[in-house]
């Protein structure tokens, strides 16, 4: 499976708020980072949940974000980062 | 509720299983017993293999991460592949790892200081630290080390300058981390033996430096 | 809207620095749910999403391994590793045993 972003490309994370077990926490939802890796393959864990196969396996990121573009008052230092795994269907450009 | 509750401090290696102190049967106390018997009665699970899960989980401590710690402070080498891949660097240490998840090892550096915090759930390196401390999976910790992270390290006595940059590392899937912290200093020279020792567990999920 | 789990970035007060040795029981429902997902009876992600899922406040009320324990039960029945009769029938004769929890006990 070739995947669709590359390292270092900026990528938005989808919004939406669908029900089930979903491994995207609220807080990055709509927010733009940058992929620091790409972790490789994994089972999708939303149909994991549901004793599914989670097949096919979908490509899983790290992004990294910058703490100011996700808190309105973040108070910390302006490099400040958080380095999320996120799966590729959670992903556009 | 709990009788054992103590202050935190570093528990520097797990102990043995022992009868539980409370024997107030409560309903999940029952629950757990009422599940495991159905599950050995099904033959699905034996009680050997429980009592050995416990012992091989009860084996696993903050110990293992400290050896791996404190051989990539005093092989350079080793430290490379250990960062390229924190899985394959920790079974080089001879700490056996699961099928499943994957190690990052993050490194601090003067330059960047790492927290790692599951924000879902607790997901945390039990292969090299153990079962996680109360704390790493309380609310307090998992809302606010993502959003304050220099407010929650000020509680742990951790005051980083602005021009270190914060990384928050937030498990969401299959990766788990293991902060490398920096090697104190005057300890130049000790061996891997006596570095291991001083390398506590809150370093290696980035709430304290050595 | 945000799962009862889904809480980074929500406001809290300090992180109590508090940690307790866990006990057997406990200890058990962890190795419980090692066995059950390396002999792929049970995936971490059923026992997530059953705890995210838990009624009310349980999220908050339980602790962890409470949570761990109903979500397993749950997961378990649901798959129909386990029946709610049996269960059911074990609890009852759990409660009826005259010495309690350390009666067949491993």
């Amino acid at each position: 499976m070739t995947p669709r972003f590359a390292v270092g490309s900026t990528v938005s994370v989808r919004h939406g708020n669908p029900p089930g077990h979903i491994r995207t926490p609220y807080y990055i939802r709509g927010k733009k980072g940058v992929v620091e890796r790409i972790c490789g393959e994994f089972r999708n864990p939303e149909e994991l949940a549901y004793g599914r196969s989670g097949e096919p396996k979908q490509v899983l990121y790290r992004v990294r974000f910058a703490q100011k573009d996700l808190w309105p008052s973040y108070g910390g230092a302006g490099g400040d980062t958080v380095d999320i795994e996120l799966y590729e269907h959670w992903l556009e450009p | 509720m709990d009788d054992n509750i103590r202050h935190a401090h570093d528990i520097p290696n797990a102990h043995a299983p022992r009868p539980d102190h409370d024997d107030t049967l409560t309903h999940h106390k029952m629950l757990e017993i009422a599940v495991r018997e159905l599950l050995v009665e099904k033959g699905i699970v034996t009680a050997d293999e429980v009592r050995e899960a416990v012992e091989r989980m009860d084996a696993r401590g903050p110990h293992l991460g400290a050896r791996i710690v404190a051989k990539a402070w005093t092989d350079p080498a080793f430290k490379a592949r250990l960062l390229k891949d924190g899985t394959a660097g920790a079974e080089e240490a001879g700490v056996q790892m699961d099928q499943v998840t994957r190690l990052i090892v993050v490194e601090n550096t003067p330059e960047v200081h790492n927290l790692v915090v599951c924000t879902l759930c607790s997901c945390y390196p039990r292969m090299v630290l153990g079962i996680p401390p109360d704390w790493y999976k309380s609310r307090a910790y998992r809302s606010r080390a993502v959003r304050e992270p220099r407010n929650v390290l000020a509680e742990f006595g951790t005051h980083l300058p602005a021009k270190v940059t914060v990384r928050v590392h937030d498990s969401t899937a299959d990766m788990r981390y293991l902060v490398l912290p920096m090697q104190p200093k005057g300890t130049e020279g000790f061996d891997e033996a006596r570095l291991a020792a001083l390398v506590t567990r809150d370093s290696m999920i980035g709430v304290t430096t050595l | 809207m945000r799962g009862v789990h889904d809480i980074g970035g929500l406001q809290a007060g300090p992180v109590e620095r508090v940690e307790h040795d866990y006990q057997l029981w406990e200890k058990r429902v962890d190795a419980l749910m090692v066995l059950l997902s390396r002999k792929r009876r049970l995936t971490v992600d059923e026992l997530r999403k059953g705890i995210e899922s838990l009624p009310g406040d349980a999220y908050d009320r339980l602790t962890y391994y409470e949570r761990w324990i109903e979500s397993i039960a749950q997961a378990l029945i649901h798959r129909g590793t386990i029946t709610i009769e049996e269960l059911r029938g074990k609890l009852a004769e759990i409660e009826g045993r005259p010495d309690g929890p350390k009666a067949k006990a491993p």
